[in-house]
């Protein structure tokens, strides 16, 4: 899911918590204020077309089953527009019977979010504003 | 002619999001792409990822009015 509005990870995780599953792991990727360029970031703003990271993001998803049979609950919410210091900019939950499915897949599911999903941070400080240089050729999920 | 989108830093540098564009493959569309955004834009196409319909291009792939290019720029979410 890409959405504008704030992210809930508490939301995520109660979604991902299945009975027959022993373990959840939830990652959230927040705003920090240290950047590459030295300036104090006040917020990051992300760019997208939705419907095709959307795509990506099943995408995504679907590898990760592929990849963990066990696995049985994944969500993946990345937002978009202006992201305040502290805020989520990408919740991922995964649910399994046991904790090293979970911890692989939702490591699987955010290191693939960042390589294959169209989206592009501008980080913001007081004065001015850059796109991140911290970006990666994108890339086909089944190449991971 | 073409659709074609331009997505993050590739927007911001032609100045325009969606755009139809003539040429009958696609190195003909994004070398039109190119004279008329100007060398801020075919700056960040050099280092982009080219879709064709959501999949990766190839440029000498032939193309029509119902195709989709897309100009991905290296990625930065998460």
């Amino acid at each position: 899911m890409v959405s504008r509005l704030a992210l809930d990870a508490d939301e995520a995780t109660q979604w991902a918590t299945r009975p027959e599953c022993g373990a959840v792991v939830t990652f959230c990727g927040t705003t920090r204020s240290t950047s590459p360029t030295g300036h104090d970031i006040i917020e990051l703003e992300y760019d997208t077309e939705i419907d095709l990271a959307e795509t990506r993001i099943r995408a995504v998803a679907a590898s990760a089953r592929a990849r963990w049979p066990e696995i049985v609950a994944i969500a993946i919410h990345h937002r978009v527009g202006v992201v305040g210091l502290r805020e989520p900019a990408v919740v991922v939950a995964v649910s399994s019977p046991h904790r090293h499915d979970a911890f692989d897949a939702a490591r699987f599911c955010i290191d693939a979010v960042k390589r294959t999903v169209p989206l592009w941070k501008r980080e913001v400080w007081a004065g001015g504003s850059t796109w991140s240089t911290d970006a990666t050729s994108i890339a086909n999920v089944e190449d991971l | 002619m073409s659709r074609l989108i331009l997505l993050g830093p590739a927007h911001e540098a032609a100045g325009i999001r969606r755009d139809d564009v003539d040429g009958s493959s696609v190195s003909e569309v994004l070398a039109n792409a190119r004279t008329r955004y100007g060398p801020n834009f075919a700056a960040v196409l050099a280092v982009s990822t080219v879709w064709l319909n959501g999949d990766t291009a190839t440029l000498t792939q032939p193309v029509g009015p119902s195709d989709e290019i897309a100009v991905v720029p290296p990625v930065s979410g998460g």
